[in-house]
């Protein structure tokens, strides 16, 4: 479901006399459907990098990248996003949302963009948030002011509320507690029972053991001194 | 994933005497899709809209429309009744001051129900029916239907044109710095009903605004101008998070936190 082969990646840096700083180079790797492979590597070695090549935020300046069979090499914009809609699912770091949307909503958006019932892409959302312990009163207030942790668990209940064939998973237990590691293991080993070809990064070993069936090391893609 | 693009600007170029105001530009927008247009002011991004939008006569290009009847048309080359009427029915320009875009003598039900009118609305009752539900729809109470814009607050005159802009359901809706001028609260409120309105309706849309966070919240893809030219296009987060352009990097490596 995934295909990197031979992948470059470079960065021109403008505001730095338009220096080139190559940072990756032959990369390649494979996730089949039902799978779930780990990426590992010290910090900087370009894990997260991959990631975004393969989630389209960031250009491919050589070699090739299919997701579901889309080449993401030089795709045009729509589509990345049609992908995005439907099969390809994401849980970043980072919580980016509109201000004061109640984080149900925020929750239920993905299947909204499929065009789902908002009763039904509601009632689901608040089962994950119930399952990630996000107590019911928050629901009704903008994850924006959650604690860390919280606003993981609200990305973690949006990436998983569409059953997406293929999923990027960066970090997705660094800044939660025993239990609610718990909880998106099982998450992430449902999506895998599913079918789901997951590519993840973890720095937790025991969640590393756990969730994944192998793992790639990039650090040998690294062309970086 | 359709075959025609809405909307297939090609070429577009305007200059002012011997000044550039946009030169060489060229997109296709698909249905469905929303696209930013950022860049500094004099970029060139608001003499682009307005000649996408048949405000001004660029000098040289086309900008060619799927119409519904009679499929893609060069819209500079219409006559002037019926680009008019595609400016009433399928396509919409919200104005950066809502005091463009609304006639401030004229109730907020009549606001609405004048452009319901203008393409042949004649029953009274259906018209205040559906300026109420368009009301609500931008969450301004019902019981303001007899009130005059000027008695709104900024973002409730800017709620109110969105509301008269979408009653006809346009296929394109042109926005010029819609959350411009507005408190940060009132922002976020009318961005996520932007959001909304266009996933419910299918809309596509081009959005021009020098707030990189807004169209990363609201455009799916990104056109950057600088001097009259496009200098770089695609995704929304790949040109922000990517950017390829010395200048493109310089706008983005300049705003706190997108």
């Amino acid at each position: 479901m995934i295909a990197v082969r031979d992948v470059a990646k470079q960065f021109v840096l403008h505001t730095q006399g338009g220096a080139v700083l190559p940072v990756m180079a032959g990369a390649s790797l494979t996730v089949q459907a039902g799978e779930c492979v780990g990426l590992t590597g010290a910090s900087g070695a370009g894990k997260s990098t991959l990631m975004r090549m393969i989630w389209g935020n960031y250009r491919i300046d050589g070699g090739s990248i299919t997701v579901a069979g889309v080449e993401l090499a030089g795709a045009e914009p729509r589509a990345v996003i049609a992908l995005r809609r439907g099969t390809l699912g994401y849980v970043s770091q980072f919580l980016r949302v509109v201000p004061r949307v109640p984080t149900l909503d925020v929750v239920a958006e993905p299947l909204l963009a499929l065009g789902v019932d908002p009763a039904v892409a509601r009632g689901r959302a608040a089962e994950l948030l119930a399952r990630l312990n996000i107590p019911e009163p928050l629901w009704t207030l903008s994850p924006t002011t959650f604690s860390g942790g919280e606003q993981q668990r609200v990305n973690i209940a949006r990436g998983f509320i569409h059953v997406w064939p293929v999923m990027l998973l960066d970090e997705p237990t660094a800044s939660l507690d025993a239990a609610n590691r718990a909880v998106v293991l099982d998450l992430i080993l449902e999506a895998k029972a599913r079918g789901a070809a997951i590519l993840g990064i973890f720095h937790d070993e025991g969640a590393r053991t756990a969730v994944c069936d192998r793992v790639v090391d990039v650090t040998g893609f690294s062309v970086l001194r | 994933m359709s075959d025609t693009p809405l909307l297939s600007v090609q070429d577009i170029t305007k200059t002012y005497g011997a000044r550039i105001g946009c030169t060489g530009v060229s997109f296709d927008l698909w249905p469905g899709e929303v696209m930013g247009i950022v860049g500094e002011s004099g970029s060139g991004k608001s003499t682009l809209l307005g000649c996408m939008a048949g405000h001004l006569a660029p000098d040289s290009g086309r900008v060619v429309f799927d119409t519904r009847d009679a499929g893609p048309r060069d819209v500079l080359a219409m006559r002037e009744p019926e680009r008019r009427m595609l400016g009433r029915t399928d396509w919409a320009f919200v104005h950066q001051n809502p005091r463009d875009g609304l006639r401030m003598g004229v109730s907020a039900g009549g606001n609405v129900g004048e452009r319901l009118m203008a393409v042949g609305a004649r029953h009274y009752g259906q018209i205040r029916e559906a300026a109420t539900d368009w009301l609500q729809r931008v969450e301004i109470d019902a019981g303001r239907i007899d009130d005059k814009p000027r008695q709104f607050s900024g973002g409730m005159q800017q709620r109110l044109q969105i509301a008269r802009n979408l009653v006809t359901g346009p296929r394109l809706v042109f926005m010029d710095e819609p959350t411009g001028g507005l408190d940060v609260s009132v922002q976020a409120r009318l961005l996520d009903l932007l959001r909304g309105l266009v996933r419910q309706m299918g809309l596509s849309a081009v959005i021009v605004t020098h707030d990189l966070a807004v169209v990363r919240l609201l455009a799916d893809r990104l056109m950057v101008m600088k001097d009259g030219r496009v200098i770089e296009q695609g995704l929304t987060d790949q040109v922000l998070d990517d950017p390829q352009h010395a200048y493109t990097q310089l706008l983005v490596s300049s705003v706190l936190q997108v």
